[in-house]
């Protein structure tokens, strides 16, 4: 009887054992590493960042281990420049971060992990005292009234290749307002187009100078370090949806069917791609004002995520100036060019 | 070859003899079995970081099918943890043999006295088995829900109902012990004869009577009718591999069904898992999906239909170029010998494929098995991405052609002419074309 009772001891020594090992080494970690907060990452369907809401108090060191529990998936902080960390299924990777103003900082995946990646985001609170954060500008689409859910088809496109340094050469014959950022913004280049048409002084000039002149416009509000900038961005955050060459044929999307051309909300709630940017009269009846209002905001009863808190205003209207490029360049291909 | 008496060897039988050897192994496999079912549900849900996936499916399942089955047969038996805490609530006790304090149990439905509950299992598993394999979560469930059947099972029905008529490994692991060299064997019939009670009987959890044992298919190994007997009149025997053939006693239609259903999964589960076709891993994968539906209704119709007719037909043929006519349901039985080297060496050609390209997972696991990022012994890194090495193909061409090679000897012995042995080498021929194919081609 003494051998069961040796034999029940084992048995029950070793349970206890093996029941108390994942217990044991968790506490133990925990006790080595007390400021370590454990984040995993899965798909935004499965349940996104675990945890999704972090407070941390201003200046206070945040280490982050992050590990992913299904695919690839990417970390990064909106609006910081900092480079994005990689996150592999089953690795652990950390970071530390030290957050010094007060406010919302949202984190996000940076990595196309699935249908539903754009939801996948969280919130880091941080807390208590430190310099007053710059309060975000209200955004100019509000300042306008512009109604970011309303069609903005062009009236009116170009029947040909436009060639900005054509434009350059008539930059003189220009009223003034023209070149003010305030016009740039509020206009599309179509609205511009016909004020420039109405305008008496101009009227010895054809259409296509006119023409040439809208994009000489547009291309002074920008810059080719700006453009390359909102390239890069465009592929990281846009294209899955977008399509490399703006036509809504994007991995994501390229199943579903096209949008009804003249109404930006689909149907009956039916999930369409979005618009085909290389057809000239979706962006060129778009002001940026609008651009980077539907950019920040999102929404328009499709999927387009809400890029406010990630980009700052300067990356957004990097890109909008990126985005006339797919309406420009679309021309260049479906236009004989100019004699 | 010669049949060797392995306890003729004192040490061997002192080991066997004694509980507590065996015992150690138990406790140790039943403390393995409790981790991974809480490290499957606990930890990393990353497969190839957890140690549920790695050590069941990776360690457990190679050895299980390298070694243990074609070497020892039911060796695994006697040590495996799943029946347990069933068996030692039967007994009332660890260390003891079943006696009087023996819980009497039901016996087992005659109507299930078979393997179809294990064929069952089996299909059930290949259905969800891209999930199971993959998902440490899943692989948890499965092995919890197999030891709460056993125990309940183990106190609602006398002996090792589980193990004999449920278990779909043991399903398996029964049907190629046929093959494998250990056997419980009694050395003077006669003093058995004339030996009451039937002690040797009595204490067996498999209810098996060591002299009337001509197979190794029911027969766990767990050694007590050698602890029991009074005379000391058994001994474990090792005869030549695959002594059982080409007879393979009592092969019932069950069997061939199991048979049948295991070389039709050694294909499924190599396209699946080894395959270059990753349409067909990933439909297996999204489990309740039209794809997996196509997949769960193509594996349902090849496994039960287009195989078992395929053989069916093959038999027919061969039945009628025999004179002696038998009935056809003892046909089918007759020629099922060649079914099992041809499985056993197809299921151990496909392990090896696998477990060649994965066991650089092995030891990164042990020093992390939770996959919470410890490195206990210092090998958490990156995992190489396993390669098919040269020796690796070789040793699985070797194992294909030697399956088809003793398929192709089986079915000789069983045919009494050429002309009805051509269908059953037709068989051979095209299955293990298929196998040679998905693995190396």
């Amino acid at each position: 009887m003494k051998q069961e009772y040796l034999a029940r001891a084992i048995v029950v020594t070793l349970l206890v054992l093996v029941l108390a090992l994942p217990v044991i080494g968790k506490t133990l970690w925990r006790l080595q590493n007390p400021t370590v907060l454990e984040m995993r990452a899965r798909l935004p369907e499965s349940g996104g960042w675990s945890p999704s809401t972090i407070t941390v108090r201003s200046g206070q060191l945040l280490t982050l281990r992050l590990t992913s529990e299904d695919v690839v998936h990417g970390f990064a902080i909106g609006k910081l420049d900092q480079p994005e960390i990689e996150i592999l299924p089953g690795e652990f990777v950390e970071t530390t971060l030290i957050l010094s103003t007060p406010g919302k900082y949202v984190f996000y995946c940076t990595r196309w992990c699935g249908p539903n990646h754009w939801r996948m985001r969280g919130v880091i609170n941080v807390i208590g005292d430190g310099p007053t954060p710059t309060p975000e500008p209200t955004p100019l689409y509000l300042g306008l009234e512009i109604d970011l859910d309303a069609p903005h088809q062009a009236e009116v496109i170009p029947d040909r290749v436009v060639e900005p340094q054509r434009g350059s050469k008539l930059q003189d014959r220009l009223p003034s307002y023209t070149l003010e950022q305030a016009t740039y913004l509020s206009n599309s280049p179509a609205s511009l187009w016909m004020r420039l048409r109405a305008e008496p002084s101009l009227r010895d000039l054809n259409d296509d100078d006119l023409w040439d002149l809208v994009a000489w416009v547009w291309e002074q509000h920008t810059s080719a370090q700006e453009i390359v900038a909102a390239q890069e961005l465009y592929a990281e955050n846009c294209a899955a949806c977008h399509g490399e060459t703006g036509k809504g044929d994007g991995v994501m999307m390229r199943d579903l069917p096209p949008p009804a051309p003249d109404n930006h909300t689909p149907a009956h709630n039916e999930r369409t791609r979005p618009p085909d940017w290389s057809e000239p009269r979706q962006l060129l009846g778009a002001s940026p004002a609008l651009l980077a209002g539907k950019i920040t905001r999102g929404g328009m009863g499709t999927g387009m995520p809400y890029w406010g808190p990630i980009f700052t205003p300067e990356q957004i209207d990097a890109l909008v100036a990126y985005l006339y490029r797919f309406a420009w360049n679309a021309l260049s291909k479906e236009t004989p060019a100019h004699p | 070859m010669a049949t060797t008496e392995l306890t003729r060897s004192s040490r061997i039988y002192s080991l066997l003899h004694s509980r507590w050897p065996q015992f150690v192994l138990r406790a140790l496999t039943l403390a393995g079995f409790i981790f991974t079912i809480l490290s499957g549900l606990w930890g990393s849900r990353v497969g190839s970081h957890n140690f549920a996936i790695i050590f069941v499916w990776i360690a457990w399942w190679s050895a299980l099918k390298l070694f243990f089955i074609p070497l020892g047969g039911r060796t695994w038996c006697s040590i495996c943890p799943i029946p347990l805490p069933g068996e030692w609530l039967q007994n009332k006790g660890i260390l003891r043999s079943r006696g009087a304090q023996t819980q009497p149990g039901k016996r087992w439905p005659r109507f299930w006295r078979n393997t179809w509950l294990p064929v069952f299992g089996f299909v059930l598993v290949g259905w969800f088995g891209a999930v199971i394999l993959t998902s440490p979560q899943a692989t948890a469930f499965v092995l919890l829900g197999l030891f709460l059947l056993a125990t309940v099972l183990s106190l609602i029905y006398e002996r090792r109902a589980f193990c004999r008529y449920v278990c779909p490994i043991g399903g398996f692991t029964g049907l190629y012990a046929r093959l494998a060299p250990p056997i419980v064997q009694v050395m003077q019939p006669s003093l058995c004869a004339i030996h009451t009670p039937k002690t040797c009987y009595e204490v067996c959890p498999w209810g098996q009577y060591p002299p009337a044992l001509k197979t190794s298919a029911n027969c766990g190994l767990c050694m007590e009718c050698l602890r029991a007997c009074p005379h000391e009149n058994i001994s474990l025997n090792l005869r030549p591999w695959g002594a059982e053939l080409p007879s393979a006693a009592k092969l019932g239609l069950d069997d061939i069904f199991l048979a049948l259903t295991m070389l039709t999964t050694a294909a499924i589960d190599t396209v699946i898992f080894l395959g270059h076709w990753g349409v067909f891993k990933s439909a297996a994968y999204t489990v309740g999906s039209p794809a997996w539906g196509i997949f769960a209704a193509s594996f349902l119709l090849i496994t039960l239909g287009i195989m078992p007719a395929f053989y069916t037909l093959v038999v027919w043929i061969a039945q009628r170029m025999r004179k002696e006519r038998f009935s056809f349901k003892r046909s089918l039985a007759y020629y099922g010998p060649i079914l099992l080297p041809l499985g056993l060496m197809s299921w151990m050609a496909f392990t090896l494929a696998f477990a060649s390209t994965k066991s650089s997972y092995l030891l990164p696991v042990l020093s992390d098995p939770l996959g919470w990022g410890w490195n206990l012994l210092g090998l958490t890194n990156r995992v190489p991405t396993g390669q098919t090495s040269s020796f690796s193909l070789s040793l699985q061409t070797l194992l294909l052609a030697g399956g088809a090679m003793s398929a192709v000897e089986t079915a000789r012995k069983l045919s009494r002419s050429k002309r009805e042995s051509m269908p059953l080498l037709a068989f051979i021929a095209s299955y293990a074309w298929i196998m040679m194919w998905l693995l190396l081609g």
